[in-house]
């Protein structure tokens, strides 16, 4: 049991196959007390967001449950927007797992505690409705809704109600932020290795050209690349997001299962496979590759050559189902007459 | 290594999802007919199957995947499915026999799931919600995210589970739980029940015997 580096996925699941012990885990909660676990000690914001139960217990003004509700419909079936700001097969929920609030599955709570802030990606300071535009541009590959509009306030009460409790601007860490990558493998990650692994734990949801399923025209099972998929600018592109995704939420309820060799091969064999045209492409893929690379494309593989086919990644126009429109926040000025520090 | 068989396993089961045939064998539905002479005492004439309170429900066979259905047969008679009365049933079929049943049943138009309801409501509810949104708190992950919408079913390799006897899924649920049923391929179906109190159990039971199990059923309601 001392191979698993976090107490929590023992209790969860992926240890306790591993180890063949079958523990009856039902009365756990992902977000156990704070004292149970050793991280207590690493000093970190331990939050646990309210659940749809909660609200409706609660006795805060109705017509802001009804909003909060929105945001959660919108949240969890974001395929209401087809067509209008979403233009590939995802829910927000597709990638924040449990409704937004699930640690380690970048519960979304966290960026209405931590916002305004700078953001690197985009070199200045975002406040939440920003942040929530940059998932619809990149990984929605979509164009978002205008901010104050209806939409997109549910969609912020959502997650802010989410944050209800937590510090604003906390002083610790957040616990279960973001993705967390597992340790770098001993072996360099292999697209042969990763296709290998793929096609035995992922293939049977996701298929096996990725394409995943929809199943009388309704969602299922998202795709991990492919027209379907987010755009090259979503953060999920970047190779150690989609090794610390995959290790901490898949296979579907298996979280923290895969050995890291497996995450990181695997993570590398999504990573080089096409979708749809970053919207920040000045028409140059290399160019693009570079003038954005110490923001974020360093980390992806976007513009390199696959070996095995020569194939430049991301060298194309196909923005997939929303055509040449152009998400309106993308590269928009912010700020330009303060003056600097 | 147990792990492993099952994941090859997998790989299968997800071409099947494709191709809609991984255990591709053509049945035949009128041979069927004459194979499942036997299977009629339990499962019924029109594959209705029957809940039993306090024993062993009989599954509705009518209008599942034919594959899911071929795959189970061959589970029982290879051993990695175990059941008692099963079994005794399944090794009378060979190969092409059980394409045949398999065809045959999954032609028959859908009949209602019975045991769910005398249900109460907070029971029903939290059936639903388990079914629908999961509890992520337990890392139960809602049912319809992998038995599709409505719990309808994806493919070959996610039955249907709606419209099913509440006597059969509780059942099902419980020998997972126990590890007395793990044929589902990468402990995909294991991994969730496992999570589950005999509580949760019976909510979801109760909730997915009362809902219809395909669209054409949903509108004859
Ligand atoms: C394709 C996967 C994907 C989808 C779909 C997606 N996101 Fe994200 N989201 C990410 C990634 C990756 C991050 C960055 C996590 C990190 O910090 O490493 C992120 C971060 C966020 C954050 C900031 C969290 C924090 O810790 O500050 C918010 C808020 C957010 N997303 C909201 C949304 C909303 C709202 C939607 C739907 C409109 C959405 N996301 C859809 C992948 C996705
Ligand atoms: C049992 C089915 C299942 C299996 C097996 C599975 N996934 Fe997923 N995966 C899902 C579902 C469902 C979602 C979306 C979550 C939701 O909607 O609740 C998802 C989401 C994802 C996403 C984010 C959305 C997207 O499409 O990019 C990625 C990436 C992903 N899975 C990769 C993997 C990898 C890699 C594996 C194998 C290690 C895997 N999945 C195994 C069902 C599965
Ligand atoms: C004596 C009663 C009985 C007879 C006769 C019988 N079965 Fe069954 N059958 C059962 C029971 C009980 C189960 C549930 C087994 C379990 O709990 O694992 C079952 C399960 C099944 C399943 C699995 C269904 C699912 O949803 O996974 C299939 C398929 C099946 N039977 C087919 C047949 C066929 C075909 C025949 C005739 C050749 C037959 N059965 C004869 C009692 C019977
Ligand atoms: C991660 C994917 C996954 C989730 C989530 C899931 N299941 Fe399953 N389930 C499966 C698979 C795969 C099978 C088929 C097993 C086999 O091939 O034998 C299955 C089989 C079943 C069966 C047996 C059906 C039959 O006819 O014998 C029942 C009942 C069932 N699931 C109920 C549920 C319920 C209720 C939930 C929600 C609490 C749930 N499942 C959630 C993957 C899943």
């Amino acid at each position: 049991m001392t191979t698993c580096r976090r107490p929590l996925a023992i209790a969860l699941t992926g240890c306790s196959l591993a180890f063949g012990v079958g523990i009856s885990v039902y009365a756990t909660s992902v977000f156990a007390q704070q004292e149970e676990r050793p991280d207590a000690a690493l000093n970190m914001l331990v939050h646990e967001p309210p659940s749809m139960e909660d609200l409706e217990n609660s006795d805060i003004h109705p017509e802001l449950k009804s909003v909060i509700r929105y945001g959660h419909d919108l949240f969890t079936n974001t395929q209401q927007l087809r067509g209008e700001n979403v233009f590939n097969d995802m829910n927000c929920s597709s990638c924040h797992l449990g409704e937004g609030r699930v640690p380690f599955s970048a519960p979304v709570w966290a960026a209405a505690i931590t916002l305004p802030d700078f953001r690197g990606k985009n070199q200045h300071v975002n406040n939440l409705e920003e942040r929530i535009a940059g998932c619809f541009a990149y990984s929605m590959n979509g164009v978002p809704p205008a901010y104050g509009s209806d939409e997109m306030l549910a969609l912020s009460a959502y997650h802010q109600w989410l944050a209800t409790g937590a510090p604003m601007y906390p002083d610790k860490p957040i616990y279960g932020r973001g993705f967390p990558a597992p340790d770098e493998p001993e072996q360099a990650p292999d697209y042969a290795r990763g296709e290998t692994a793929y096609q035995e734990n992922c293939a049977i949801c996701h298929q096996q050209d990725g394409s995943g399923h929809y199943e009388n025209g309704e969602y299922v099972f998202p795709p991990p690349w492919g027209d379907g998929s987010n755009n090259w600018g979503a953060g999920i592109v970047r190779v150690d997001t989609m090794a610390g995704f995959i290790y901490q939420n898949m296979p579907l309820g298996q979280p923290r299962s895969l050995s890291a060799q497996d995450t990181w091969d695997i993570a590398y064999y999504i990573t080089s496979q096409e979708r749809p045209q970053d919207p920040r492409y000045n028409g140059d893929v290399a160019e693009t590759a570079e003038q954005f690379g110490p923001t974020f494309h360093k980390r992806s593989l976007y513009g390199q050559t696959r070996e095995h086919d020569d194939h430049v990644l991301g060298d194309h126009d196909n923005f997939g189902e929303k055509g040449d429109i152009k998400p309106w926040n993308v590269g928009m000025p912010r700020f330009e007459n303060l003056p600097g520090e | 290594m147990n792990q492993k068989c099952l994941s090859r396993f997998g790989l299968l089961m997800g071409i099947s999802l494709v191709t809609g045939g991984a255990l591709a064998q053509q049945g035949d539905a009128e041979r069927g007919q004459a194979a499942a002479a036997t299977c009629i005492a339990c499962h019924q004439a029109d594959g209705s199957g029957m809940n039993v309170p306090n024993g062993e429900s009989w599954p509705r066979l009518a209008g599942l995947n034919g594959d899911y259905i071929a795959k189970q047969l061959h589970d029982f008679k290879a051993g990695q499915r175990q059941n008692a009365t099963m079994v005794t049933f399944a090794n009378m079929l060979d190969d092409q026999q059980i394409a045949d049943v398999a065809e045959y049943y999954s032609q028959m138009p859908l009949t209602p799931g019975n045991g769910g309801d005398e249900a109460d409501e907070a029971l029903l509810a939290r059936g639903q919600q388990l079914a629908e949104r999961g509890d992520w708190n337990a890392y139960i992950v809602s049912c319809q995210s992998c038995h599709g919408p409505g719990g309808m079913g994806v493919g070959s390799t996610f039955p249907g589970v709606a419209s099913q006897h509440a006597g059969y899924i509780s059942a099902q649920l419980t020998a997972w739980k126990n590890e007395t049923r793990s044929n589902d391929p990468q402990d995909l179906m294991g991994a969730i029940a496992k999570r589950m109190s005999d509580n949760d159990i019976q909510a979801v039971s109760a909730w997915y015997a009362t809902q219809p199990g395909s669209e054409a059923q949903e509108t004859a309601q």
